[in-house]
C-alpha cells in the first residue's frame, strides 16, 4: 500500500514532505536506512583520515573542475578531436530526447533489441530504459543494485547504492519471482551467485553495450569508467557496440589529473581506497563499433547560472546522501528524482524549477554535505540561494508568501514586536513552530516551549533601567 | 569595551534566563554591556524561507541599534551566522559591513576576544554538549566531522573550567538536531525523527543536561524531552558557564 502511495505522489505533484511522511511510517525501518548510511558515512571518514593530504586533494580536485568549467567548450572540442583520431565515433545531444534518439538510432542501424546497460545515472536522468522500452528494445541493466531495482520496477533511491532502500530478504523474494530462487532464500551469497548466472547468459548473448563513464580525458580522448562488479567491463568487451554515454562537465583536462580524482572518488563513495575496476576506453577493438555521446541536457544553463554552476563539478560519488542526516530519514525516492539528496536538490530545480520547488527546502542547511564534498560544491548554500530564486519566481504557496510578509512587518516594528510579545507571547505565533494548537505539526511529537512570566526586555526594563 | 547584547526573539520570548546569564556573565568578566531596546530580530527565519528581500527593514532596525557598538554578542550561533553573512543596509551600507565583522556568538567571544583562561562557576552534573550545526560548520566553534584537521571545541574548552562538570561523550558528536527553521514544520516527520535521535543519543549515554550554543536546537531537543515525559533537561550554555557555586 505504501509502495502505491508513493507511486501516486510520484505521478502527480509529488513533494518530499509528503513521501519523507510515508517513509517515516515504519520508524523501525526508518533506523535502519539511517544506521545502513551512516556506516556507509563512518566508512568513508576512515578511508579519508588515513590520507593526511585529504584536504589538499579536496581543494586540487575542486580548482581542476574550476578550470574546466571556465574553459569547457575548449576542452569538449579537444576531447573530440582526441576521440575522433582514436576511432571513436562521437555524437553531441542538446538534451535527453536527442540522447535516447541517438542511442535508437544506433540499435536500429545494426538490428539490435536486446542490450546490456552498466550503471549510469545520465540515462536514468533521460529516462533511457523507458524510452527503448516504448520502442521495442529490452534493456538489462548489469550493475548488481540497478538489476534489482529494475526488477522491481522502481527507480534507483541512490546513485551509488541504487537499491540500499531494499533489505535482503525483499531482495530475496524478488529473485524467487524473477530468477527462481528457492522460496524465503535471502542469504546474500546465493542471491549474488544466481544473479551472477543470470547477468552471464546476458553478457553472452547481448550484441550493444551501453556504459556511463566516469572521466573523460581532454587531452587522449579517453574514457574511465569505474566499477565494483567489473560489469561495464564484461558488457563491452564482450559486445560488438560500444556505447558510452556523458554529461559535458565529465571532463578532465589531463591523464594525471586521475590521481587526484580516482583517489577521492572510491575513498568518498563507500571508503575503498580504490574502486575495484577503473578501467580507461580509448579506442574500439577490430570489429568493434565505439560511439560517444556528449549530453548536455541543461548543463550549459546551470553553466550560465553563476550561483550554481559548481554543482557542475560533481563526480556523483554520493558522499552527500550517505551524510545527510534528513536523505537517511527520508529515502532516495522522496525527492522524486533521478538523483536524490542533497546535490539532487541543487540540480534539479535547473531542469524544472516548478516540479522540483521542494527540493530546496528538503534541508536543515546542516552543512555536512559541503564538508564532505570531495570537489567542496558549496552545496548548502546553494540549497539557500535556490530558496531565495524559487520565491521570486513564485514557485511557493500564496499563504507561506503571507505569513512571511506579517512576520517581516512585524520584526520591522519594536513597539509592535514587545506589545504582541507581552500580550501572551502572541507575536511567536508568527514564527510557524509555536502556535498552540494541535494541527501545528510541531505538535505532533514535541511539546511547546513553556512562555515564561516575563520576556527578557520586560525583566530588563525593571531590573536595569 | 562596550558591547551590545542581542537576544534573539525567540530567546526573548521563551528563554529569558538565557538572555540573562549572558549579560550576568559578561559583567562578571568586566565588560560594559547595554540591550539596545529596538531591537528584534535578525531576519533568518524570513532569508532561510526563501523571503530574503523582506528582511531589509529588520536590517535597518539591526544596523541602527548596534552600530555604536565596539562588539554585538548573542546567545545564539545561527542568528549570528545569519548577520555575519547577510546584514546589510541601504541607508548606512559601510556601517551593516562594519559591524558585520564585529558581531560573535557568546563562546567565540569569551574565547577569541576576550581569551578567558579561567572562570568560576559549579555545575555537577552529566552533561552532554550538542554542536548546533551553524555555530560548528558556520562560525566553526568546533572542529567539523566531516574534515580531516586538527580537533578542537571552544564550547567544551569553557565548559571544562566548570567545577564538577562531566562531559559525556556522544555516538554522533556533530549530527543536526532537525529543527532548521520552518523546516522543523514543513518537514515534520523528519525534523520529529531527527530530533528524536539526538535526543536519544544524549540520554543513552547517561545526560542529565543538553546544552549548546544555540538555544534554538535546544528548543527542538526540549520539545521532544518533554514529550516524552523525560527528566532530561536542556540549558543554554551561557547558564552553565554563569551557574553559582
Amino acid at each position: 500500500m505504501v509502495k502505491e502511495e508513493t507511486q501516486q505522489q510520484h505521478k502527480g505533484l509529488a513533494e518530499h514532505s509528503g513521501l519523507a511522511d510515508i517513509f517515516n511510517r515504519d520508524e523501525q525501518r526508518v533506523n535502519w536506512h539511517d544506521e545502513t548510511l551512516w556506516f556507509v558515512r563512518s566508512k568513508r571518514d576512515k578511508a579519508a583520515h588515513s590520507l593526511p593530504e585529504w584536504e589538499l586533494l579536496r581543494e586540487t580536485a575542486s580548482q581542476i573542475k574550476h578550470n574546466v568549467l571556465s574553459d569547457l567548450d575548449t576542452y569538449l572540442q579537444q576531447f573530440e578531436e582526441q576521440a575522433l583520431i582514436n576511432g571513436v565515433t562521437v555524437h553531441w545531444a542538446a538534451d535527453a530526447r536527442e540522447h535516447n534518439q541517438i542511442v535508437h538510432s544506433i540499435l536500429k542501424k545494426h538490428e539490435i533489441n536486446r542490450m546490456v546497460k552498466s550503471k549510469s545515472m545520465l540515462t536514468e536522468e533521460c529516462h533511457l530504459n523507458e524510452y527503448l522500452k516504448e520502442h521495442g528494445v529490452e534493456v538489462i541493466d548489469t550493475d548488481l543494485g540497478e538489476r534489482i531495482v529494475q526488477l522491481a520496477e522502481e527507480p534507483p533511491s541512490h546513485i551509488v547504492l541504487p537499491c540500499i532502500h531494499k533489505k535482503k530478504e525483499e531482495i530475496g523474494e524478488l529473485f524467487h519471482t524473477h530468477l527462481g530462487t528457492a522460496a524465503g532464500e535471502s542469504d546474500p551469497q546465493v542471491l549474488t551467485e544466481a544473479a551472477r548466472q543470470h547477468l552471464r547468459e546476458s553478457f553472452l548473448t547481448r550484441r550493444l553495450a551501453l556504459t556511463g563513464v566516469n572521466f573523460a580525458v581532454a587531452e587522449t580522448g579517453e574514457f574511465v569508467v569505474c566499477t565494483n562488479e567489473g560489469n561495464a567491463d564484461m558488457g563491452s568487451h564482450l559486445a560488438d557496440v560500444h556505447i558510452a554515454s556523458m554529461g559535458i562537465e565529465k571532463i578532465i583536462p589531463r591523464r594525471k589529473d586521475l590521481g587526484i580524482f580516482l583517489r577521492l572518488l572510491a575513498r568518498s563513495a563507500t571508503g575503498q581506497p580504490i574502486t575495484t575496476y577503473s578501467s580507461h576506453f580509448r579506442k574500439p577493438r577490430a570489429g568493434q563499433e565505439m560511439h560517444i555521446i556528449l549530453v548536455d541536457n541543461g548543463r550549459t544553463v546551470q553553466l550560465g547560472r553563476e550561483d550554481f554552476r559548481n554543482s557542475l563539478k560533481c563526480i556523483r560519488c554520493g558522499a552527500c546522501m550517505n551524510t545527510c542526516p534528513v536523505y537517511r530519514r527520508s529515502g532516495g525516492h522522496s525527492y522524486h528524482n533521478a538523483i536524490a539528496g542533497p546535490i539532487g536538490s541543487i540540480l534539479a530545480p535547473n531542469l524544472d524549477m516548478k516540479a522540483y520547488a521542494d527540493l530546496p527546502f528538503a534541508s536543515t542547511l546542516c552543512g555536512s554535505c559541503s564538508n564532505v564534498c570531495p570537489v567542496k560544491i558549496d552545496i548548502h548554500d546553494q540549497l539557500y540561494k535556490w530558496r531565495q530564486v524559487l520565491v521570486k519566481e513564485g514557485h511557493v504557496s500564496p499563504v507561506k508568501a503571507m505569513g512571511m510578509k506579517v512576520m517581516a512587518f512585524t520584526f520591522a516594528m519594536p513597539r509592535f514586536f514587545a506589545f504582541a510579545g507581552k500580550a501572551g507571547r502572541v507575536v511567536m505565533k508568527y514564527l510557524p513552530f509555536v502556535v498552540s494548537n494541535k494541527l501545528n505539526p510541531w505538535y505532533k511529537e514535541r511539546e511547546m516551549p513553556k512562555p515564561p512570566k516575563e520576556s527578557f526586555r520586560e525583566w530588563y526594563k525593571r531590573e536595569r533601567r | 569595551m562596550k558591547v551590545g547584547l542581542f537576544v534573539p526573539c525567540y530567546v526573548d520570548q521563551f528563554y529569558p534566563q538565557a538572555g540573562i546569564a549572558t549579560l550576568e556573565l559578561l559583567e562578571k568578566l568586566g565588560v560594559e554591556v547595554e540591550f539596545p531596546e529596538r531591537q528584534t530580530c535578525c531576519g533568518q527565519p524570513m532569508a532561510n524561507s526563501g523571503f530574503s528581500h523582506l528582511t531589509g527593514d529588520c536590517d535597518e532596525l539591526f544596523t541602527e541599534s548596534f552600530a555604536g557598538y565596539d562588539y554585538v554578542v548573542a546567545p545564539s550561533g545561527s542568528c549570528v551566522l545569519h548577520l555575519k553573512e547577510h546584514l546589510h543596509s541601504k541607508k548606512n551600507p559601510s556601517a551593516a559591513e562594519d559591524l558585520r565583522g564585529r558581531i560573535y556568538e557568546l563562546v567565540e567571544f569569551l574565547t577569541d576576544i576576550l581569551q578567558i583562561k579561567s572562570l568560576k562557576a559549579r555545575f555537577p552534573h552529566k552533561v552532554g554538549v550538542h554542536q548546533s550545526c551553524h555555530g560548528l560548520r558556520g562560525l566553526h566553534l568546533s572542529q567539523m566531522s566531516e574534515l580531516v584537521a586538527p580537533g578542537f571545541s571552544k564550547p567544551e574548552y569553557l565548559l571544562n573550567f566548570v567545577e564538577g562538570i562531566e562531559l559525556i561523550s556522544l555516538n554522533r558528536k556533530d549530527e543536526c538536531c532537525g529543527f532548521g527553521g520552518t523546516f522543523c514544520v514543513a518537514e515534520e516527520a523528519v525534523s520529529s525523527k531527527m530530533g528524536k535521535d539526538r535526543v536519544s543519543d544524549h540520554v543513552q549515554n547517561g545526560a542529565e543536561y543538553i546544552t549548546g550554543a544555540d538555544l534554538s536546537c535546544l528548543m527542538h531537543m526540549e520539545g521532544i524531552l518533554k514529550r516524552q515525559k523525560s527528566g532530561v533537561k536542556v540549558m543554554h550554555i551561557a547558564e552553565i558557564l554563569n551557574a553559582g557555586e
